[in-house]
């Protein structure tokens, strides 16, 4: 017990010495909303979790996407479905793995509602990608993994 | 001639591999399934002579979010097996997909947590497609009638994955109170982030 209270606090504290300028905001459902509603860039959203075995592995990928496509008007969101409780968790995780492109935390009420307001075809199973492509009124959702060929090609049909 | 054996043939596996994303709705006739428990028998519906329904839980071995749920699953089944809904859990994953969730590992776990209520295996994943499971944990609450098993409420188990908020709604048990009490459940239907299901390549 005493070894587990000496323990816990200098792994955190390491943790966060390795998370320096860990970049994750929170973001509300209207706040993200109202943010792809943006005209001039298409959205990538991807929901994952540090949890989700499948999420962290496609990942990269959307990094990937993010870093080919620099110089157009694409914009990736690694949008995390953590608990809010797990906003340290996940921005040691964002640090570690030296994410480029920009990672949310995104707060809620209830999954519900966040789930619906997403896409109301999403069971909240994760992963799940959304682009959005305002200026064509394109808003797609697909509940499933993506190779970066797949995911080249959401864009490419989407952009 | 070839032409059209083609075209068949195209229809065909249009039927066979169309990928699941119906399922049942509220109201639905839920169909039984014959599958295998962790005990090595097989395990249908209509095995439960008395039950006056069945509480379906699509759950597993390895996803972080059906763990936080299993003691709440263990918990349903205490209190309204003896009742008449008792749990049936069904693990969806392809093993090869997540060896984490091999009948082996689903045997290991029943038996260290002392699982009152079945556990099966969806060899096929069929019924999984029936269902239309598309995460683990997934509830169906069936009601026995006459008719056949009919299908209550689909979704969460409650609205508390971290089990954080003493204020939490309990879906599934409010759904099971209702119809022991002759009545509709209040809410039907609801959502909550899960570990999608792993289906088989190529299926």
């Amino acid at each position: 017990m005493f070894a587990k209270r000496i323990i816990l606090p200098v792994l955190a504290l390491i943790c966060y010495s390795v998370a320096g300028v860990a970049q994750v905001k929170k973001i509300s459902l209207p706040q993200l909303q109202k943010r792809i509603s943006n005209r001039d860039t298409v959205y990538v959203v991807n929901f994952w979790a540090t949890w989700c075995k499948p999420c962290v592995a496609e990942l990269p990928n959307f990094e990937k996407l993010q870093a080919t496509y620099k110089s157009k008007p694409l914009k990736v969101l690694l949008v995390s479905m953590d608990f809010e409780s797990k906003y340290p968790a996940v921005k040691a995780f964002a640090a570690k793995h030296q994410f480029k492109s920009e990672v949310l935390l995104v707060t809620r009420k209830s999954d519900q509602e966040l789930i619906d307001g997403i896409d109301k075809e999403w069971s909240g199973a994760l992963p799940g990608t959304l682009i959005v492509n305002a200026k064509k009124g394109i808003r797609k959702f697909e509940e499933r993994e993506f190779t970066y060929e797949e995911l080249n090609k959401l864009y490419q049909t989407n952009k | 001639m070839k032409k059209l054996i083609t075209l068949l043939m195209i229809a065909v596996a249009g039927v066979a591999f169309k990928p699941a994303d119906s399922g049942y709705k509220v109201g639905d006739t839920a169909t039984d399934f014959k599958l295998k428990n962790v005990n090595g028998k097989t395990v249908s519906l209509a095995d439960y002579k008395a039950a006056k329904g069945y509480i379906v839980v699509f759950t597993c071995n390895h996803c972080p979010y059906a763990k936080a749920y299993e003691s709440r699953i263990m918990a349903l089944d205490e209190e309204y097996a003896p009742k008449g809904y008792p749990v049936i859990a069904i693990s969806p994953n392809d093993p090869v997909a997540e060896p984490t969730d091999s009948f082996e590992n689903m045997q290991k776990l029943a038996k260290q947590k002392g699982y009152t209520f079945p556990y099966l295996i969806d060899e096929t994943q069929d019924i999984t497609r029936a269902y239309g499971a598309k995460a683990t944990p997934h509830v169906y609450v069936l009601q026995k009638t006459p008719a056949g098993n009919v299908v209550k409420y689909i979704g969460a188990i409650d609205n508390d994955t971290e089990n954080a908020n003493p204020a939490k709604v309990k879906y599934v048990e409010n759904a099971v109170n209702a119809l022991l009490i002759g009545k509709q459940p209040e809410i039907s239907s609801t959502k909550a982030i899960g570990c999608g299901i792993k289906w088989k390549k190529n299926a």
